[in-house]
């Protein structure tokens, strides 16, 4: 008698990998994507990518992209396997956002924030109605595009830099000052989270959560599970210089640029320490890439969960445990995939003990009047 | 990044054991202290792996940090060598760590890393079972938060999850928990023993190898270390039950292939739909049939 129990595994992987690359390759047009169509035509997708894969590295999340077909949760996840064989070599000093060389910025608080508004690329305003002309663009007016608006661009004399809404604000006394730094900050990729864990911690890992559950999260608290209502003090997008220490001289040098988008929200005030008046209170959000609603999201939850932290969690989205545990996309989804998984002895155990308690009631019905034991 | 940037196609080898030296170090002094307290949770910066959170990451690791040219792996899903689990896992670490030899003979093993089942035939002491965990906390079901549960465990309150029982009883006249038996380690710690049946259970106890408990997902590592005692949680009326593999006649079931009454069984239908069981640890089915030919060719 042949084993019908599991046989044939390795046969059977092999059969999905291929049956996946076939769909990959499935294509009348013969194009192979090119990494860099990705990397720039797909910027928003690869944005989401190289931060929920918590590695920059905008080709490589391009190249995961192409991989698993367009899968954000996958390419997120291949990206943060590449970083578990890389070692920590060392870590940056402070980065300044006010060094932001900025693509957009804004605020929601005031019209006329110190260097102006700049609304910069965005779909804020745009109506979305499906621009049938993209269907079939020819390459010629596809390239005339970057050219024709660098063209039409006016001699801008732009700052290479902006100063921070937040610092106008806490000038004039509304917000409190800044705290002394807490020392090292929390590296979750080193660390596990033990609760209660610092903010650093609670930054780190909304930083390299997935978009749609921080989402959802912070949209709990929008909707009255909570009441942060924030103001978008300021909404910045650019690329931040990161400094690091010279491998000789230990001076710092700048190492590279990343693609960050940074939020800062504004929300009802508190009283502030005894002999203190009292100040709006603070949430901050920032990311890897171009992602708005991820660092708008993340911000309101900074402001619910040091509300939770310090009182005690109201809401879901006050809940450090129940917010940090929860919004990890490659965490989830790995579990909630691995529901597919062969489940033949957990369930032959369970099949197991349902027949023995159904056996137990029908006799328990057959026998009405007798004594059931105590 | 800039347009004309090419990825170094070069670099695609990967280390001994994939994971970086430091993270391999790091896993292998959570197992040491892991060790030190049975049953303790101890918490790691777990790595993520190339796959699943939920498909033996935490196990993996574990494995990965202990692993060297010298060992033999065997690795086994749901009892068998040949499940898709067990094949990618196994294929990984071949991919991984050259030198390393994989069986599926559990007396060839060194390190067994194992989803869902502890094999039939007793381990030894030169053998170290690694069990991939889903869930690391047995008093999860009692309470959501670690914080609160951490504490739990601290003090050994486990009147919870007896109440939880308790509470079984008066509703089924049965404990309803199948697998994933909470058992007390060492007399302190309760732990989740990963979803193995009940029926593996017992082994736990004064197991002569040292078995390994990894939750990637978690992030915890905890041990039973060998010769220590390992009791499920049960009442003093109320004894420890495994799987009933009787049928309506209260005979013991046979396996239909090797014919062994002392085994883990799964049920399946065959040909005609009618139901027949077989032994769930594929090795041990094997060589039960080895042995009954070698006593018919004697």
């Amino acid at each position: 008698m042949s084993y019908v129990a599991i046989k044939g595994g390795k046969a059977a992987i092999d059969g999905a990998a291929a049956a996946a690359e076939f769909l990959r390759g499935d294509d009348d047009s013969g194009e192979p994507l090119k990494l860099s169509a990705i990397e720039y035509q797909l910027r928003l997708l690869t944005s989401r990518v190289v931060s929920e894969g918590g590695v920059y590295h905008p080709r490589l999340a391009a190249l995961a992209i192409k991989q698993f077909q367009g899968d954000t949760l996958e390419a997120a996840f291949a990206l943060r396997a590449y970083r578990s064989t890389k070692p920590r070599l060392l870590a940056t000093p402070v980065q300044d956002s006010a060094n932001m060389r900025c693509i957009r910025r804004i605020s929601a608080a005031f019209k006329d924030i110190p260097g102006g508004q700049m609304i910069g690329p965005c779909y804020d305003y745009a109506l979305r109605l499906l621009r049938l002309d993209l269907a079939n663009e020819n390459p010629e007016a596809f390239q005339a595009v970057a050219r024709t608006f660098l063209a039409a661009l006016p001699e801008a004399d732009l700052p290479d830099s902006f100063p921070k809404v937040l610092d106008a604000l806490r000038s004039e006394g509304l917000l409190p000052p800044v705290a002394e730094s807490l020392g090292e900050p929390f590296d979750i990729t080193r660390e596990p989270l033990v609760f209660p864990v610092p903010r650093s911690a609670a930054l780190a890992t909304m930083a390299r959560a997935e978009t749609g559950s921080l989402l959802a999260m912070a949209y709990s608290n929008m909707r009255g599970y909570g009441d942060v209502h924030p103001t978008v003090a300021e909404l910045r997008v650019g690329y931040i210089p990161v400094m690091a220490p010279h491998p000789v001289t230990g001076e710092p040098m700048e190492a590279g640029e990343v693609l960050v988008t940074e939020c800062e929200v504004v929300a009802m005030y508190e009283s502030g320490k005894t002999g203190s008046l009292p100040t709006f209170t603070l949430g901050y959000g920032a990311c890897f890439g171009h992602n708005e609603v991820k660092a708008v999201s993340m911000a309101i939850l900074d402001r619910s969960l040091q509300k939770g932290m310090r009182d005690g969690p109201g809401n879901p989205s006050e809940d450090p445990e129940f917010v940090l545990l929860h919004v990890d996309g490659v965490d989830s989804m790995g579990f909630a995939s691995h529901y597919k998984m062969p489940h033949y002895v957990t369930f032959q155990s369970d099949m197991d003990r349902l027949r023995t308690t159904q056996g137990k009631a029908r006799v328990a019905d057959q026998a009405p009047h007798m004594e059931v034991k105590a | 990044m800039n347009m004309h940037y090419e990825l170094p196609l070069e670099e695609a080898g990967y280390s001994f054991g994939f994971l970086d030296e430091y993270a391999k170090k790091e896993v292998r002094r959570t197992i040491l202290k892991a060790i030190c307290i049975p049953g303790y949770q101890t918490p790691y910066a777990s790595r993520e792996m190339p796959m699943g959170r939920g498909f033996g990451t935490g196990g993996l690791q574990v494995t990965l940090a202990l692993i060297g040219p010298d060992d033999t792996l065997k690795v086994i899903d749901q009892g068998s060598d040949d499940s898709v689990n067990a094949v990618n896992l196994r294929q990984f670490v071949q991919l991984t760590c050259p030198g390393v030899e994989v069986t599926e003979k559990q007396e060839e093993a060194t390190l067994i890393q194992s989803r869902h089942r502890i094999p039939e035939v007793a381990l030894t002491e030169a053998q170290v079972l690694v069990l991939q965990v889903p869930y690391p906390d047995p008093l999860v079901v009692v309470e959501p938060s670690e914080a609160r549960r951490k504490i739990m465990h601290a003090e050994a309150d486990y009147s919870r999850l007896l109440v939880k029982l308790y509470e079984d009883i008066v509703h089924f006249d049965e404990i309803t928990i199948s697998h994933r038996y909470p058992t007390r380690i060492n007399r302190h710690y309760v732990i989740d023993p990963s979803p193995i049946p009940r029926w593996d259970v017992p082994k736990l106890d004064q197991s002569p190898a040292l078995i390994l408990l990894g939750a990637g997902r978690e992030k915890k590592i905890y041990a039973v270390p060998p010769y220590t005692v390992a009791e499920p949680l049960v009442f003093d009326d109320v004894p420890f039950r495994v799987e009933d593999f009787r049928d309506a006649r209260g005979e013991r079931r046979a396996c239909a292939r090797c014919g062994a009454t002392d085994s883990f069984l799964d049920e399946y239908c065959d040909d005609t739909n009618a139901k027949i069981y077989q032994c769930s640890d594929s090795a041990y089915c094997g060589g039960q049939l080895v042995l009954q030919q070698r006593e018919t060719t004697a």
